[in-house]
């Protein structure tokens, strides 16, 4: 806590001019639309990103937090690369209210673009390393174009004598900078750092179990909580017995506020079962609509539609096309499904509240925190620990409120961890989303048309500043999720295709320019946004996975119609350079052989093999993959192999092709699990997949699939999101594959061995 | 009332209620930070400790059934500076993400491989069958896996 103090008093009286450019252009706060929050450091003084000590260490301040995707690994090496510093000699600290700048969430693949681009952390190192150039310039007469630094000392080129360090050219001071949008990074053909197969520093502290997880964090008295959910959706408090566990060993107290019960106790185990045993009478839950007949039921919900684009004459070009196709798919929710259950440690007293949180928006549990106590937020400090994979909204900022609510009611910290089915049944999950696709053709079989049209259900979302109903302990007390109101669509006003609504394969023309990737000009991208019985929020390429799901699988139901090779079909209506270069690396990494799909020397018995292809511009410009995949289907049992998967993936200028590689290993794999087994379920009250055997995550026993990945380095482009790139391909790539082989086309996720089955059974 | 459980190597009295699952003496009386709650249920292999040589799932086995047995949790191993081979296999495969699955994968596998050193990768597959990683850092930890195991078969 020391150091903590130490450096909000520095800051205190660094960066008193709190002038020059605003960084709210090019932000991730700027993005979700959310202000910067006040009492951070300010995001456009050097002071708040860096600090040189005395002895010549160097502190970094991100506002983007190491979640498992190696950002924190990648970060350091920003910093050592463009102060000249080794790796080792670089800390970093990130995403605490009171240490670092707000940098808004960590989330939708923004912290590559907004840290290693111009703006953020890298420009804080770029105006740096030139105030140490001309510190040192002053300091020894020699001019700064003849200095140049190395291992945290600046020299002149031409006299090895005249040299300084930083740490004494800094002494212990503030540097007392704005941030320069004109200061000049190095380039990557001048890195040593960046750019390279750093080790992951935290490694051996995981693989020894040393890390500090949020899990961890002990506090001086530390009590423990564990809340009692609704046992089904809906369902509101009648009564609490608290007489049904004051006999308990190590009960101190049964808090009931509004919705929300839940117990402490001193230890774990006695929370647990003080938990199980409390009697807690609850009201009768809604009727839930029925799962078999779901996306049906979507499609008759009133809805608040909104229009991505509309060239205006999709329907008259369908109704003269050579041939009109159409298809739907369905994708059903998903869950972010974390290893370790979440876990928060809060310390609440009168008039302040410190909050430990694997949450990826310190910030807004700062404010939204504040709602829940009472507090103001300037009296909330919030450090984030690191947690279990999230992979988006998984529990980790409903158990912050229910470690805040608990701690409030007995004045004394206490750490909560949900159980597993608390985790499953009432997290954010991912969307569940049904697709209409309809394209026409030319009598070459070349697109002239395609419409997209699909139903969405969602409640609740990140909290965002001000909402902490939108998760389900924040409702629970008494906020309400954001609200939901039915409309008609607008007119488009810029192309936006943030959530890969719009394919690939269209113009994407939008107030009179062409902002897509394709080439086909009639086009219509409609989304009917509709209330869901469950809460939603970002789950692994929210909306990107399910719209890319339909448009790749259809683009290769056309290019079957067409009688074209899939990859071919898909050059032939492409003109963006990076979506056409990932899918050409991918498709040459995999030797793919030209040709039609279904194989057509397959055989109808027996294990047959087949290739599929699939690609993305992510979020339209965040990132591009290209992926083929190779797999076996046994028509005997209905049984799949996936068996290799060749990953091509453009970033931009590639940060750690360690670390990028597994992060398209790992999405490319969690996109499989996801393609074959998950599904949300329910009954006609409550949620059913509540643990490991109900809800299917492919275990680390599974036949994998050799997965190769082609790095694609743009050295001259801006750095892009990488994490979200693979799995959103991924499902429509293997079930091209399995078409391939065996000439069955699968329209619904999970592909289970049911349905390849019923395909199998029904082919013509 | 009074449970001596031995871990690491070194024996610790505790007051527990007999029925109290393993892991929380572990990771709330000993503060260890290898073992780890993922679901309660021995689903997923988070909370799994070697006890006499078998990896057990430390949340559903009750310290009264491991009084008088080794137990080893995966800072019992190595350290980072001294880490155990299989954890060595790991740091250099770079064979994780969020790391939290990471005590069940490498305390099942040791535990196996000790056992069957000369199994086969079909076997390997076999005995993790019922640990899970959601970050899917599969490739890599089979690579590690691997790594371990032609030490082990030397």
């Amino acid at each position: 806590m020391t150091a903590a103090f130490d450096r909000r008093d520095f800051l205190k009286t660094a960066g008193a001019l709190i002038v020059g450019f605003s960084m709210a252009g090019g932000d991730a706060s700027a993005q979700f639309g959310n202000a910067a929050i006040p009492g951070s450091p300010p995001n456009d003084q050097l002071d708040s990103w860096l600090m040189i000590g005395a002895d010549g260490s160097i502190t970094a301040y991100s506002g983007k937090e190491e979640l498992g995707q190696g950002i924190a690994t990648a970060q350091q090496q920003l910093v050592a690369e463009e102060l000249s510093v080794p790796f080792e000699r670089v800390k970093l600290i990130y995403c605490d209210t009171a240490l670092t700048p707000d940098q808004s969430y960590t989330s939708g693949s923004q912290s590559h673009p907004a840290n290693f681009n111009h703006r953020g952390l890298a420009l804080a190192c770029a105006t740096a390393r030139e105030a140490l150039f001309r510190m040192a310039s002053a300091s020894l007469g020699v001019p700064v174009d003849q200095l140049t630094a190395s291992n945290g000392v600046i020299g002149s080129r031409a006299d090895s004598r005249k040299k300084i360090a930083y740490a004494q050219l800094v002494a212990g001071k503030k540097l007392n900078l704005t941030l320069d949008k004109n200061a000049k990074r190095k380039h990557p053909s001048e890195w040593t750092v960046l750019g390279r197969p750093v080790a992951r520093p935290d490694m051996a502290a995981m693989a020894t179990g040393q890390l500090e997880y949020v899990h961890n964090v002990r506090l001086p008295g530390m009590l423990h909580g564990r809340v009692v959910r609704p046992p089904m959706v809906g369902a509101t408090v009648a009564g609490v017995d608290e007489n049904s566990v004051k006999d308990l060993p190590g009960v101190v107290k049964v808090v009931v506020r509004k919705n929300f019960v839940g117990v402490v106790a001193q230890k774990p185990w006695q929370a647990i079962q003080a938990a199980e045993k409390l009697k807690v009478e609850w009201t009768p839950g809604i009727a839930l609509p029925q799962q078999s007949g779901f996306y049906e039921f979507l499609r008759k919900q009133p809805s608040r539609d909104a229009l991505l684009v509309d060239s205006r004459d999709s329907a008259q070009t369908l109704a003269k096309a050579a041939t009109a196709i159409t298809a739907r798919y369905d994708q059903p929710y998903q869950m972010h499904g974390s290893i370790g259950s979440s876990c928060a440690v809060a310390d609440v007293n009168s008039d302040h509240a410190t909050l430990y949180s694997p949450t990826q928006g310190v910030w807004y549990q700062k404010t939204t925190g504040a709602m829940i106590l009472g507090l103001k937020p300037e009296n909330v400090h919030v450090i984030y620990r690191r947690g279990s994979g999230c992979y988006g909204l998984n529990g980790a900022d409903t158990v912050s409120y229910d470690a805040l609510v608990l701690s409030q009611a007995v004045g004394k910290p206490v750490r909560v961890q949900l159980s597993r089915k608390d985790e499953m049944a009432w997290e954010n999950f991912g969307n569940a989303w049904s697709m209409d696709a309809r394209a026409g053709l030319d009598e070459h079989g070349n697109i002239i048309a395609w419409e997209h049209e699909s139903w969405t259900p969602s409640l609740g979302n990140r909290p965002g500043a001000g909402t902490p109903g939108n998760v389900v302990t924040g409702m629970l007390v008494g906020f309400q999720p954001a609200p939901f109101s039915p409309g008609p669509a607008q007119e488009p006003r810029a192309y936006n295709n943030g959530s890969n609504g719009v394919p690939s394969y269209v113009a994407g023309r939008v107030a009179g320019v062409n902002g897509g990737t394709g080439i086909v000009k009639s086009e219509k991208v409609l989304v009917h946004n509709v209330r869901s019985p469950f809460w939603t929020g970002p789950l692994r390429s929210p909306a990107r996975l399910q719209n890319t799901f339909a448009h790749e699988s259809f683009m290769d139901e056309l290019a079957a119609r067409a009688k074209a090779d899939p990859v071919e079909y898909r050059l032939r209506h492409l003109q963006h350079p990076r979506v056409i270069g990932v899918l050409k690396a991918a498709a040459d990494a995999a030797k793919w052989e030209t040709r039609a799909s279904p194989n057509g020397k397959n055989p109808k018995t027996g294990v047959v093999t087949g290739r599929g292809v699939a690609c993305v511009a992510y979020e339209g410009d965040n990132g591009y993959t290209g992926i083929v995949v190779e797999v076996a289907v046994n028509q005997a049992d209905a049984s799949l192999a996936v068996k290799r998967m060749w990953v091509a993936i453009d970033a931009g200028p590639i940060s750690n092709p360690d670390g990028l590689r597994n992060q398209a290993e790992g999405g490319a794999l969690q996109g499989m699990s996801r393609a074959l087994g998950e599904e949300v379920t329910w009954d006609d009250q409550k949620i059913t997949s509540v643990d490991w055997r109900t809800y299917h995550s492919l275990p680390l026993g599974f036949e994998i699939p050799k997965i190769e990945c082609v790095l694609v380095n743009q050295p001259d482009e801006e750095a892009t999101g990488a994490g979200e790139t693979a799995i959103t391909v991924i499902a429509a790539a293997i079930g091209n594959a399995i078409f391939d082989a065996a000439g069955i086309r699968l329209r619904q996720i999970p592909f289970t061995k049911d349905r390849i089955k019923a395909a199998l059974r029904s082919r013509a | 009332m009074s449970i001596t459980l031995h871990v690491n190597g070194k024996s610790h009295t505790l007051d527990l209620d007999p029925g109290t699952p393993l892991l929380y003496a572990l990771s709330d009386d000993l503060e260890l930070r290898g073992p780890k709650f993922g679901c309660g249920l021995g689903q997923c292999g988070a909370c799994t400790a070697i006890v006499n040589g078998t990896a057990v799932r430390s949340c559903v086995t009750p310290v009264s059934a491991v009084v008088g047995k080794e137990i080893v949790t995966l800072e019992g191993l190595g350290t980072p500076e001294k880490p155990h081979p299989i954890q060595k296999a790991f740091i250099e495969e770079q064979a994780a993400q969020c790391g939290f699955c990471l005590n069940g994968v490498i305390l099942t596998a040791k535990a196996f491989l000790d056992k069957n050193p000369k199994a086969t990768d079909a076997q390997i597959e076999a005995a993790l069958s019922n640990v899970l990683c959601r970050c899917f850092t599969h490739t890599r930890m089979h690579a590690a896996i691997r790594r371990y195991a032609k030490e082990v078969a030397k």
